[in-house]
């Protein structure tokens, strides 16, 4: 198990390296400069500034030098505050971003298995065409669209919650329904197909045979099984939230990462796209990681090199 | 003898899409304490549906028991609520399954399985429930019990598999124990030797063996009665040398010629010619009479009455009514008699 983790650590690393140098190249054929929006900067000032952050070598230095600066963790300082290191900022985003990210998931997953498992259990009745074409519509409408519909009912006209920022507990709610819809969408369907093709199978009736109520035949045979091919979604499915965030944390005016990504974008802040990207990238890799160990936990016919099994 | 189990003019039918499919049209047989009775007939004759009907193991949405009785030590098991099968289930009378590689739970351990039966039906604590499943797999012959109670079911064989399903069966020292063709799925050897484990299981245990099979030479390994099922309908009981030395049904007839002879000088195989009835629309008289060389009118108009042979055997035949012609056994059955 060692050894399997240490070498998914270095491909991780491997990873790491390949996205930051693809971002790097690509970000800079991205058209303008961080400086030339400003009309009052004289030509003079831009070339001052470009100097100061080191954007008048060519691209390949520039690259060797972040790379340099990456390896000792440094992720430079961002050019939309004088001083202030991308690190610093990302530190400020990553506490809406994470609990905006993690409320939408847990609730999502939650809703969604309950959703999937009352789906299959009632397959065929109404729960089951529901839930379903609940399902379908949360996959196809972006969550923006949900998002924008929230903040107009919820928000503006019943005014039951806030509208945007990110003040308290009551601010978290909108946000985190309109991310966590194609969780729900994603998971209850899964669940669903999972939970009938469990149902069928033979080890449900010899669970039956032993005398064991309906219940806890669900709860402990039926729900376990269908939950492995579940744990595979779960790495897309933070892909999923992630993008998600970036849009969602925008039209909620929540302070996240997200919205300092795209605000980085807009105005050509190389570092800190550089420092968002990886950050998300790293994030990513690791959930990956994170649901190959778990498939092995909850399926024991796949624990990696574990020495004993076969 | 004491009836321990008695099915009495059963029926049961699924309602499917294309109408309502009568698969079990009138069963009845009894299972006496200690004793092994074989159920063999074709596929679809109804053989494992009459079992999962005894276990109420069928499915509640589109099956239904329409008539009869399962008497269970006086209690009709035909009409006891879910809450009242549940302690028969495993703890009385429980059932063993055909292909062991998928009727164990993959992600349990099989030391789990078997102390799930129990610890509802015996209230056992975990160490005593988890000393009895040591105890059962080496009942059953697996070598380590201690460490292998702590496996997973893809870390045993075939055949160590059907060996662990039936631990899990004998785990509450049911009366009756059900075996749904046991050995279908295991190969030649693995099945001769899961039948004598079976032997001996029920020496040592007593239990009531009713064994659903479509292999004479199982039965003829087993069992001391049998039941010959045809298109929903017992065509055929008796004991199991009445039934290989002296059989009265057609259907009987043409089972045990077909069975394959090392003796034989013609190295053909004989099959009964034709199909099984079609049980969404019944056949009005016998189930057997399309495909029945000595089938006569009555045949096809009037279902045959059960007929005493003897005090143990009866056949459902008109050719055993008294106006009927005399019809001897084709060669090929009786030679498959002689075993």
């Amino acid at each position: 198990m060692s050894r399997y983790l240490v070498k998914r650590v270095i491909y991780m690393l491997i990873t790491l390296f390949i996205i930051a140098a693809f971002t790097f190249f690509l970000m800079k054929l991205l058209p303008g400069s961080p400086f030339r929006n400003q009309d009052k900067l004289t030509p003079q000032q831009v070339h001052a500034l470009n100097e100061k952050y080191g954007l008048n070598d060519p691209v390949p230095v520039q690259f060797v030098h972040y790379m340099g600066k990456l390896v000792q963790g440094d992720l430079g300082l961002t050019f939309q505050f004088d001083g202030r290191t991308v690190t610093s900022m990302i530190k400020d985003g990553i506490g809406p971003s994470a609990t905006l990210g993690v409320e939408a998931i847990i609730f999502g997953v939650i809703v969604g298995l309950i959703l999937g498992v009352a789906a299959a259990l009632k397959h065929n009745s109404a729960i089951d065409y529901g839930a379903m074409v609940f399902a379908v519509f949360g996959a196809a409408i972006p969550s923006f669209v949900f998002a924008g519909l929230l903040q107009y009912y919820i928000g503006v006209k019943l005014e039951w919650l806030p509208v945007a920022f990110w003040e308290g507990p009551k601010y978290h709610v909108l946000p985190a329904l309109a991310l966590s819809v194609g969780i729900i969408a994603q998971i209850a369907r899964f669940m669903r197909n999972e939970m009938l093709d469990t149902l069928g199978q033979d080890y449900m009736i010899t669970a039956r045979a032993k005398g064991i109520s309906k219940g806890r035949t669900i709860f402990v045979h039926a729900i376990r099984n269908s939950l492995i091919p579940i744990i595979t979604i779960l790495g897309p499915m933070v892909v999923n939230v992630i993008t998600g965030s970036l849009v969602i944390e925008n039209i909620f005016a929540i302070p996240g990462i997200g919205e300092q990504f795209v605000k980085s974008i807009n105005v050509n802040d190389y570092p800190m796209i550089m420092g968002t990207t990886l950050f998300y990238s790293a994030l990513l890799i690791f959930s990956m990681l994170i649901v190959d160990i778990l498939y092995g936990v909850v399926d024991p016919r796949i624990r990696v090199a574990g020495g004993k099994s076969k | 003898m004491e009836k321990l189990l008695e099915l009495k003019n059963v029926h049961v039918s699924f309602h499917t899409y294309g109408g309502e499919v009568k698969a079990v049209r009138g069963v009845s047989f009894h299972l006496e304490k200690g004793e092994s009775l074989a159920i063999v007939g074709e596929s679809g004759s109804g053989k494992s549906v009459t079992s999962k009907a005894v276990m109420r193991l069928l499915p509640n949405k589109t099956s239904e028991i329409k008539e009869g009785q399962i008497l269970f030590e006086g209690k009709d098991l035909a009409r006891l609520p879910e809450k009242g099968m549940e302690k028969i289930r495993g703890k009385e009378i429980s059932m063993i399954f055909q292909d062991p590689m998928t009727s164990l739970n993959p992600t349990m351990t099989i030391g789990k399985q078997i102390m799930e039966g129990l610890r509802k039906h015996q209230n056992m604590s975990k160490s005593e429930a988890q000393e009895r499943a040591i105890n059962l797999l080496k009942l059953v012959g697996i070598p380590n019990p201690e460490i292998r109670i702590k496996e997973y079911p893809h870390q045993f064989s075939g055949g160590m598999r059907q060996r662990v399903v039936i631990a899990i069966a004998l785990a509450c020292n049911p009366k009756v124990l059900i075996a749904d063709e046991p050995t279908t799925a295991l190969d030649v050897t693995i099945q001769a030797q899961i039948l004598d484990l079976m032997r001996d299981l029920q020496k040592k245990t007593g239990t009531a063996i009713i064994l659903i099979t479509h292999d004479l030479g199982v039965v003829a390994n087993l069992a001391q009665r049998v039941a010959v099922m045809y298109g929903g309908t017992i065509v055929e009981t008796g004991t199991v040398d009445e039934i290989f030395y002296n059989p009265k049904h057609p259907y009987t007839w043409g089972l045990l010629s077909s069975m394959p002879k090392l003796n034989a000088e013609s190295k053909e195989l004989l099959a009964i010619p034709g199909t099984p009835p079609d049980l969404l629309n019944p056949p009005k008289g016998c189930p057997f009479a399309a495909r029945c060389p000595h089938a006569m009118q009555v045949c096809l108009n009037h279902m045959p009455e059960s007929t005493k042979v003897s005090s143990t055997h009866q056949a459902a035949c008109w050719l055993l009514d008294e106006r009927a012609p005399k019809v001897e056994p084709p060669e090929a059955a009786l030679v498959g008699g002689a075993r």
